[in-house]
């Protein structure tokens, strides 16, 4: 809600737009904290770094705390306010997208518990590229998600769910190459599960992230794309 | 829809003059309901030289609700009193266009407004009841002027009280049927109201604002019965209360300054419009 758009609003629905910018405010801040957890769960995880995945464990209550925060203010409006066509498309999708980073949270701490697991045992270091890539592209789509929610930019949200099949045979990938590994060298079994374990965490985040996406367009066109709803 | 009709010399009659008895439920056939009850086609209707209803048309179905929903002053109430020829009761005033219920061309050549309005009831935002009647009378009065043959007693005291039971008053009235309307509180008022315009069995009911001067409790009884009514009867509801709009009916006609911006079913107008002149409205970002 631009302020233009609330100045414009009839008076009695002046203080319903105003809420509904808090709204969107509180998601914003919710989507700084996920895409923050996100990158230093990753950070942690290629440095090795037990202090910040440390941080991404205790964080991890900030964002169940804004989920909670985000829900309550959505149902006030929907009890309140009786809100329509955009305004419930926006209201439906924010507590749908509150819940997704909840859970990118969830897989943030994941990722950093892996990466303290992994880090205790340094002397089986195995590097895989892949995992890197696909961390940088969950990211990126996460990014661009909440990115098409806030704009309401269904082009974009259309373009974070065709990015995911990328994701998707990264994740194979990453399945294949640590399998050789195991193979080859039974002394890689552990860490190696630890990693299959981070390329799921991320394949999972990718998913949350197409979620967002098909919300955003949902928000934008009104149009449900969910299961392949649209060809 | 071929139907059988008496037609009187020189004068075009609605089909169908009596409705079908609603004892319960009907079953609802799909060869009728389907057909629109009321279809109006490049609609214009004048208060002087000034257009109050812009080239509007749509077809509303058969046997379901169509809300009319719109800022003050858009052509609602208007576009309401031209489905039963009540625009024209104010003086200088004209219709243009064509509107026809149940296949019958209501403003053609020979068609008395005296049988389009006892086709089509009308209920208005304030409760009319005739304060000097009794409630008994008050439902007896549009059969008295309707009928074309007088009733038997047991006849005119069954209609009343099926008429009654679906306006949903029956219960409450039943023990005083002969005290006066005005004993009655808004609410009953409001239904005896609609209880009269169902006493002479109309095919379409026009209901102009029919909560504005009700309680919150009334008013959803009323909701309730609109909601039953479209059983039996195909409703057109002007309202101003958009969750009324988005409750009751089955689709739903944004009018703007006299235009028709959108309609189309009330579940899509309401959560994914399609002109965003509708957006605005209902999102309240308008004016």
């Amino acid at each position: 809600m631009t302020p233009e758009t609330a100045a414009a609003s009839p008076a009695g629905f002046r203080h319903f737009h105003d809420q509904l910018g808090s709204l969107k405010n509180q998601l914003l801040g919710m989507s700084a904290k996920a895409e923050e957890r996100t990158d230093l769960a990753v950070e942690a995880l290629l440095t090795r770094d037990r202090e910040k995945a440390n941080l991404v464990i205790s964080g991890d209550t900030d964002l169940n705390r804004l989920e909670m925060e985000v829900e309550q203010a959505a149902v006030e409006l929907l009890a309140l306010q009786q809100p329509m066509a955009r305004d419930l498309r926006f209201i439906i999708g924010a507590i749908k997208v509150s819940n997704d980073l909840e859970r990118v949270g969830d897989h943030a701490v994941n990722i950093a518990e892996s990466a303290i697991r992994l880090a205790e045992k340094p002397k089986v270091a195995i590097s895989i590229p892949e995992i890197e890539v696909m961390a940088r592209r969950a990211r990126k789509m996460l990014g661009d998600s909440l990115d098409a929610f806030i704009r309401a930019d269904g082009e974009l949200g259309r373009k974070v769910c065709r990015d995911d099949d990328v994701v998707d045979s990264l994740h194979d990938s990453v399945f294949r190459v640590l399998l050789t590994h195991m193979m080859a060298d039974p002394k890689t079994i552990t860490p190696s599960l630890e990693l299959l374990l981070v390329g799921r965490n991320l394949e999972r985040i990718a998913d949350l992230a197409t979620n967002i996406g098909e919300d955003a367009v949902y928000l934008a066109e009104g149009k449900q794309i969910k299961h392949h709803q649209e060809a | 829809m071929q139907q059988s009709t008496e037609v009187a010399p020189g004068a075009r009659v609605i089909p169908n003059v009596v409705a079908p008895r609603p004892v319960a439920a009907p079953a609802r056939e799909a060869s009728t309901a389907d057909k629109p009850a009321v279809i109006a086609s490049d609609l214009w209707a004048y208060f002087g030289d000034t257009a109050a209803v812009k080239d509007v048309s749509f077809a509303a179905p058969a046997q379901a609700v169509t809300a009319i929903i719109g800022p003050s002053g858009c052509g609602k109430s208007t576009l309401l009193r031209c489905l039963n020829r009540m625009h024209e009761t104010a003086p200088n005033t004209r219709v243009e266009g064509k509107v026809e219920i149940l296949g019958t061309s209501i403003y053609g050549e020979g068609t008395s407004a005296t049988v389009v309005r006892r086709h089509v009831g009308m209920v208005f935002q304030r409760p009319t009841p005739f304060p000097t009647m009794s409630i008994r009378n008050n439902v007896a009065a549009g059969l008295r002027v309707a009928a074309e043959r007088p009733q038997s007693r047991a006849g005119l005291q069954d209609t009343i009280e099926e008429a009654l039971k679906r306006a949903g008053l029956w219960e409450e009235v039943k023990d005083r049927l002969d005290d006066s309307a005005m004993a009655l509180s808004g609410g009953q008022q409001q239904r005896l109201c609609i209880a009269r315009a169902l006493a002479i069995r109309p095919r379409v009911i026009l209901l102009d604002e029919p909560t504005a001067s009700l309680d919150p409790l009334s008013t959803q009884k009323i909701e309730e019965l609109v909601y039953h009514l479209r059983e039996t009867v195909t409703v057109v509801i002007v309202t101003h209360n958009m969750q009324q709009a988005a409750r009751v009916s089955d689709r739903t006609a944004f009018l703007l300054v006299g235009e028709l911006v959108e309609f189309a079913a009330t579940n899509a107008l309401f959560t994914a419009p399609k002109d965003p002149r509708t957006e605005a409205y209902i999102t309240g970002r308008f004016g």
